[in-house]
């Protein structure tokens, strides 16, 4: 079978296992991340002090910011090897559509930074004094919003791959544009809280992400062939 | 005219520091970006003015060190013929 | 139909369009902003509830609608750019940003010295405000974005990209920051509501609001024109034209 006669599900899952491939050959990849988010959320006691009633009414804010923190720490790596070693030009250069090799580098990357986090953060918002009734919809905004982290940031790393110095660029680029998902998923969690409903929040980060998953892949393509020109 | 008086036009109705701060921010903000489009667009002709000035110094040097060659080979096939 | 635009794809002939028109548009934008700030500052009447804090009223607003404004066409031009391969588009959109970018800094410094007599406070988390200031956030984003490309072609098309995703994402900002507000804040703020302008604060706002678009005209035409001499530095009418601006430099020095 000729390479261009694959489906675009064979693409698609064979992109995907060579980035996770080459993620558990570099586990700090993974790990530093969720370290970073770890110790981020561990901070903000120390800094605002130990009172529950405080923590608790903060928790959401400050595990959501973490996670977007830590979501931009890791998107670095999400083109730059690589664009580094010219892999990236080769995919390009494929006859596949961008759309499915973007679209498998993003779900790659959800699965390596997004998903732990999501794993970690019950841990981290007993340590926050969470409501005990707004677990079920800190997972929930969490297992939503992050891919959205993930697809926009895409956008942000394909445009500043080619420059040298993108890190802090890219959080300029990017920050802006997860503020919808920041405001949604926090009062999301804190209208469980309160014990009201919360489908409503939840039903616009779910907008967000089918619209940033129908849209972000066509705009990081376009960043792409511009980036590596 | 509103006002009776310069230290009345001045004072805004107690309103002068905001009033004449925001007229104030705003001028000097617009003088800064007018000034700095005017002083770019000179620096962009300067710029390729010195572009131009370097380049057309090495052609010159080029054809320069093209004719001394040509003298030079033209003076050696004399010397050859003779 | 559209065969009268063609010439103006070309860089030169759209250079000496933007340096025919700037002459008139600096007159007419010192025209209208003479006469409408002065109006708005000396002769409009005082708001019978804030008084002649009403005054900021007349760049406060021009500022802020031509700070969405400007991006907006900063999307149109990047539309273009990207949809036609249209390069002079690229040149637009990088005369507009530093525009817009100021703009929206003056809306945000003239609501806060608005807010501080109204409301009490320099700054409140009001949607709009708000808002004003992700919009602040995105046109720095584009600027360093443009300032991060050696290659001027390269940074329009990447900046271009930016500026579309910000174009789309702007409402849904929007929006969320509104619903943030309601949600966290209530409606402590008193809105001012819409009553009809009267029509002695109408004229002078209009003068205003007319005079700014003829400045932003006036300095983006500033700007386009240098932003075409960058990028066609190679060009021989740029090399001309440089070389024809130096020596008339020189006879002026002499």
């Amino acid at each position: 079978m000729s390479v261009a006669n694959l489906s675009y599900r064979a693409v698609f899952s064979l992109v995907l296992k060579r980035d996770l491939t080459i993620a558990m050959r570099h586990k700090d990849d993974i790990i530093n991340p969720l370290l970073f988010f770890v110790i981020v959320v561990t901070l903000f006691p120390l800094g605002i002090g130990p009172e529950a009633q405080t923590l608790s009414r903060i928790a959401p804010g400050i595990i959501w910011v973490a996670a977007l923190l830590s979501t931009l720490l890791s998107l670095d790596r999400l083109f730059k090897s690589d664009h580094i070693d010219g892999s990236l030009e080769q995919m390009l250069l494929s006859p596949q559509p961008v759309f499915i090799l973007v679209l498998a580098k993003i779900v790659a990357h959800w699965l390596i930074t997004g998903l732990p986090l999501i794993l970690i953060a019950p841990l981290l918002a007993v340590l926050l004094h969470l409501n005990e009734q707004s677990y079920e919809a800190l997972i929930l905004t969490l297992l939503l919003g992050t891919p959205v982290l993930s697809l926009l940031g895409a956008i942000g790393v394909a445009l500043t791959v080619g420059i040298k110095k993108g890190g802090v660029l890219l959080s300029l680029l990017v920050l802006p544009l997860y503020i919808p998902v920041l405001i949604f998923a926090t009062s999301a969690i804190d209208t469980a809280a309160l014990g009201l409903p919360y489908s409503g929040q939840l039903a616009i980060i779910a907008a967000l992400f089918f619209g940033s998953l129908t849209l972000a892949p066509f705009a990081v393509g376009a960043a792409l062939k511009v980036s590596t020109n | 005219m509103q006002f009776d008086s310069l230290s009345a036009f001045i004072d805004m109705g107690g309103y002068g520091f905001y009033v004449w701060l925001s007229y104030g921010v705003a001028t000097a903000l617009l003088l800064i970006l007018i000034l700095s489009s005017i002083t770019g667009h000179k620096k962009v002709i300067k710029n390729i003015a010195q572009r131009k000035q370097r380049e057309d110094k090495l052609r010159q040097v080029r054809n320069q060190r093209q004719k001394q060659d040509k003298q030079l080979k033209s003076k050696l096939s004399e010397e050859v013929t003779e | 139909m559209w065969k009268w635009l063609h010439p103006y794809a070309n860089p030169e002939v759209s250079y000496h369009f933007a340096g025919k028109l700037l002459p008139w548009l600096s007159a007419l934008a010192v025209l209208f902003l003479s006469i409408g700030l002065v109006w708005a500052l000396a002769f409009a009447p005082a708001d019978y509830q804030q008084g002649d804090s009403f005054r900021i009223f007349y760049i406060h607003v021009p500022a802020a609608s031509l700070s969405m404004g400007i991006y907006f066409g900063m999307a149109i031009t990047a539309f273009t750019s990207l949809v036609w391969q249209f390069k002079l588009a690229d040149a637009s959109a990088a005369a507009m940003a530093p525009v817009g970018a100021t703009f929206t800094a003056i809306a945000l410094i003239t609501g806060a010295a608005w807010g501080k007599p109204m409301w009490g406070t320099w700054w409140i988390w009001d949607a709009r405000l708000t808002s004003e200031l992700i919009l602040l956030f995105l046109y720095l984003g584009v600027i360093a974005l443009q300032s991060a490309f050696e290659d001027k072609n390269l940074a329009g098309k990447a900046a271009g990209i930016l500026t579309l995703v910000g174009v789309i994402n702007l409402p849904i900002i929007k929006y969320s920051v509104e619903w943030w507000n309601t949600l966290h804040q209530g409606s402590t703020v008193s809105k001012l509501g819409k009553p009809s302008m009267s029509v002695d604060m109408l004229w002078p706002f209009l003068f205003c609001f007319l005079g700014f678009i003829l400045l932003v005209s006036v300095i983006i035409c500033i700007r386009f024109r240098s932003e075409i001499l960058a990028r066609n530095s190679i060009r021989p009418w740029v090399r001309t034209l440089v070389s024809a601006h130096l020596t008339q430099e020189k006879t002026n020095a002499v």
